[in-house]
């Protein structure tokens, strides 16, 4: 019991020390992007000067960027004088006790079968006994030291280990790469820091879901990942679980470095509030991630599975740097209503004998838009580069689309570069057939679907492919008529 | 167990069925022969509850119920399986998971608790050794590449997992060798009780040779114009259908 107790407290300091519930002043900041609000983020936060001026350096970029025209869907105005740049995370409803929650959320947290006292840290009920996942979190925190890695918050690695942050942030995706990047440079509220030693292999998924503070780390969110030398790291981000959320933007950054012969597994599993049926409210959730494989059979791969959010746009990319080097993407994003998903990769061969392989589903349902957006580049030096590409869309109903925009620019002529891409149907004979077995057509939907999925969901950690199946589902539920 | 009486139904307005009269007892074996065309696998979808057919007179009663007003998925449940003569593809969906899912939907509804893993695997080792379905097929996605036989044994396989009350064999024994024919064959013989019953579209008497049948029906042109014992499959195999064909012309020009 006085662990329990201990535990307790901790949370109760750890909010205070992140300023989450004490700090009234953070609600009454100005709205508005200038370079006051930018010194003023900074100072609140003790930063040192040369992150403040890394932040001034990403508002000049951002003021000088117009928002791009190129996407295939229209683009919302977003009035960035009108956001809050420096709101209390905790901006979420606080609720006493879970029954003034929305029903129909808790019968969703239900159905993903998500403990009761997880059920509340996602809904917003003041966190006051949630001693698994906390206690879980102090033991693994123990063991990571004891190899030597750091996995804390972007502003403990700021105050911790200037060193590696100073070193690494910024230098995958520059303070200038696009609007979002700049923007959430001058702004980034904090997000996650990992480092592992050389030769370490990190013996758990990291996962910022066990990190109490993470679900409230904002909308500009940051995080760096480096994997030294001969090192692995799988990294699991997100929840499956609907986040109601009142930001209608998210503009995070994720960077990762894999050094010689080290790997990096990311995954992700979004499910962002989507908006209604009629496409009011929903996030906006335009993400910059990319990784960097700098040292020879090093290798980084990305997972996502997205099924949220109003609009999703967003291309994990690789820079295949290192000879041997690989580059992974897997991604299912399904759509429904009115959501528009505009997602894929980058993959940019540079050293010798690199590969990458893409496998992307897209499933469109309702009035969904889902479109497949993916550049292979060939550098010249990168002989013997190899790249799959398969791109496939399934429909469900006939008002939603699938678009698929493969770029390749190859500049050397020893490259093999394969492009597969299909379009499907959910076929009424399939259905057919799974009601002929006694299986009712939501069930033959979802059965279908995560057939569909199955190469990617096959990439994800074993606990999180279970419920990004669910998750599936759910989403698709009622889609076939 | 089955009562069938006057069926008409069609596709897209098209009449394809012209009332069908069929009774099936329990423990019985019936075989539906007939030339291409004439409304057999129609019929094999009307009473499986196929969408896109239009019952427009008639009715059909499964164990004293009304079977047209039961959804596909409850007559599955209420004990109807249906062999299709083309089995679908469903990737990434694993075999054995998928029947995993519909026997736990079948004794759901019968309010029976699902098999445990380890019963449902003793009973799908049984069940694959008794119509020697290739364990390797097990694992694979559903019925995806499969070849033609394989994908007919399957449909037994699964018949012999769901052990329905009727079972509709369409075609089964087209795209069987016939060291398959046999052990097929074999399988359903030894499914064969007093408490269900089959009823087996084929165009070749050797299947019957095999399992047995109570009754031949011959359709033709959406009727049932010819009904006998399993005489009436050897003389079908000799004379054809011409003269069948010519009588059910004479009979409809006297109507
Ligand atoms: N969806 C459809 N639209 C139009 N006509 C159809 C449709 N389905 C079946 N038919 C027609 O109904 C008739 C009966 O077809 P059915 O498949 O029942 O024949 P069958 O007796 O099983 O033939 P076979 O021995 O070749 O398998 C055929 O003329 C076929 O073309
Ligand atoms: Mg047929």
């Amino acid at each position: 019991m006085a662990n329990d107790n201990e535990i307790i407290d901790n949370i109760a300091n750890k909010e205070y020390e992140f300023g989450f519930v004490t700090d009234i002043e953070m609600d009454v900041a100005p709205a508005g992007l200038s370079e006051e609000t930018i010194r003023y983020i900074s100072a609140k936060k003790n930063e040192p000067e040369w992150l403040l001026d890394w932040r001034l350096k990403g508002l000049q970029a951002f003021s000088r960027t117009k928002l791009p025209e190129w996407q295939n869907f229209p683009l919302p105005k977003i009035d960035f004088q009108k956001i809050s740049y420096y709101a209390a995370p905790k901006s979420k409803k606080k609720y006493d006790s879970l029954d003034q929650v929305d029903p129909e959320l808790l019968a969703t947290f239900a159905k993903l079968g998500i403990p009761l006292s997880e059920q509340k840290t996602l809904a917003g009920v003041a966190v006051d006994v949630v001693f698994d996942s906390v206690s879980v979190t102090t033991t693994y925190k123990e063991k990571l030291k004891e190899l030597g890695i750091i996995f804390c918050s972007f502003g403990e690695a700021v105050r911790e280990h200037p060193e590696l942050v100073r070193k690494y942030v910024g230098s995958v995706v520059p303070h200038s790469d696009n609007i979002f990047a700049s923007l959430n440079t001058a702004a980034f509220s904090d997000g996650s820091f990992v480092y592992i030693p050389k030769g370490v292999r990190c013996p758990m998924e990291l996962s910022t879901y066990f990190r109490i503070n993470t679900e409230n780390t904002g909308q500009f969110e940051r995080t760096l990942i480096i994997a030294d030398e001969g090192s692995y790291v799988s990294y699991l981000e997100g929840c499956t679980a609907p986040m109601r959320d009142e930001n209608q933007l998210h503009a995070a950054v994720v960077e990762l470095i894999a050094m010689e012969n080290a790997e990096i597994k990311y995954s992700t599993v979004q499910n962002w509030y989507p908006g209604d049926k009629n496409g009011k409210g929903g996030i906006y959730n335009f993400v910059t991630k990319r990784g960097i494989c700098k040292g020879a059979n090093a290798k980084i791969s990305w997972t996502q599975v997205e099924t949220g959010s109003a609009i999703t746009w967003k291309y994990p990319s690789v820079i295949l740097q290192g000879d041997n080097s690989t580059g992974e993407f897997y991604s299912v994003a399904v759509t429904r209503n009115k959501q528009v998903a505009d997602t894929g990769t980058k993959m940019y061969h540079i050293g010798r004998n690199t590969r990458s392989r893409i496998i992307s589903k897209g499933i469109s349902a309702g009035e969904g838009q889902n479109s497949y957006r993916g550049l292979v580049q060939i550098g010249p030096k990168a002989d013997q580069a190899r790249n799959f590409t398969q791109c496939d869309s399934l429909l469900i109903g006939d008002r939603c689309g699938a678009h698929t925009f493969p770029y390749i620019e190859s500049k050397n002529n020893t490259a093999t570069v394969e492009h597969e891409a299909t379009t499907s149907k959910i076929g009424e004979d399939q259905i057919f057939y799974l009601n002929q077995r006694g299986i009712d057509s939501e069930k033959a939907v979802a059965l279908i679907i995560n057939g569909y999925a199955r190469e990617v969901l096959n990439q994800l950690p074993m606990e999180f492919a279970v419920e990004a199946q669910k998750l599936l589902s759910i989403t698709l539920e009622g889609s076939v008529g | 167990m089955l009562i069938i009486k006057n069926l008409h139904a069609g596709v897209e307005g098209k009449q394809i069925l012209k009332g069908i009269n069929l009774t099936v007892g329990a423990g019985e074996v019936h075989a539906i022969m007939g030339p291409n065309g004439s409304g057999k696998s129609s019929l094999a979808s009307v009473l499986a509850g196929k969408e896109n057919y239009d019952v427009t007179e008639g009715e059909v009663i499964f164990q004293g119920k009304n079977l047209l007003d039961m959804s596909p998925e409850v007559r599955a449940r209420e004990g109807v399986f249906l062999a299709f003569q083309y089995p679908i593809e469903i990737p990434g969906v694993s075999n054995i998971n998928f029947l995993k899912t519909a026997l736990a939907e079948i004794r759901t509804y019968k309010g029976l608790p699902p098999l445990d893993a380890k019963e449902f695997l003793r009973q799908s080792k049984e069940k694959q050794k008794l119509v020697e379905f290739d364990a390797k097929l097990v694992n694979r996605s559903l019925n995806e590449g499969f070849s033609g036989g394989e994908k007919k044994r399957n449909e037994i396989f699964q018949l012999a997992m769901l052990e329905p009350a009727l079972s509709i064999l369409d075609e089964t024994d087209s795209g069987l060798d016939i060291d398959a024919l046999r052990i097929v064959s074999k399988g359903v013989n030894k499914l064969r009780s007093s408490n269900n019953a089959f009823i087996i579209i084929t165009h070749y008497q050797r299947l019957l040779e095999y399992i047995v049948p109570d009754f031949v029906h011959v359709l033709y042109n959406g009727r049932i114009v010819k009904s006998g014992t399993k005489e009436l499959a050897l003389e079908l195999e000799d004379k054809g259908y011409d003269w069948l064909k010519e009588e059910a012309h004479e009979n409809a020009a006297t109507i």
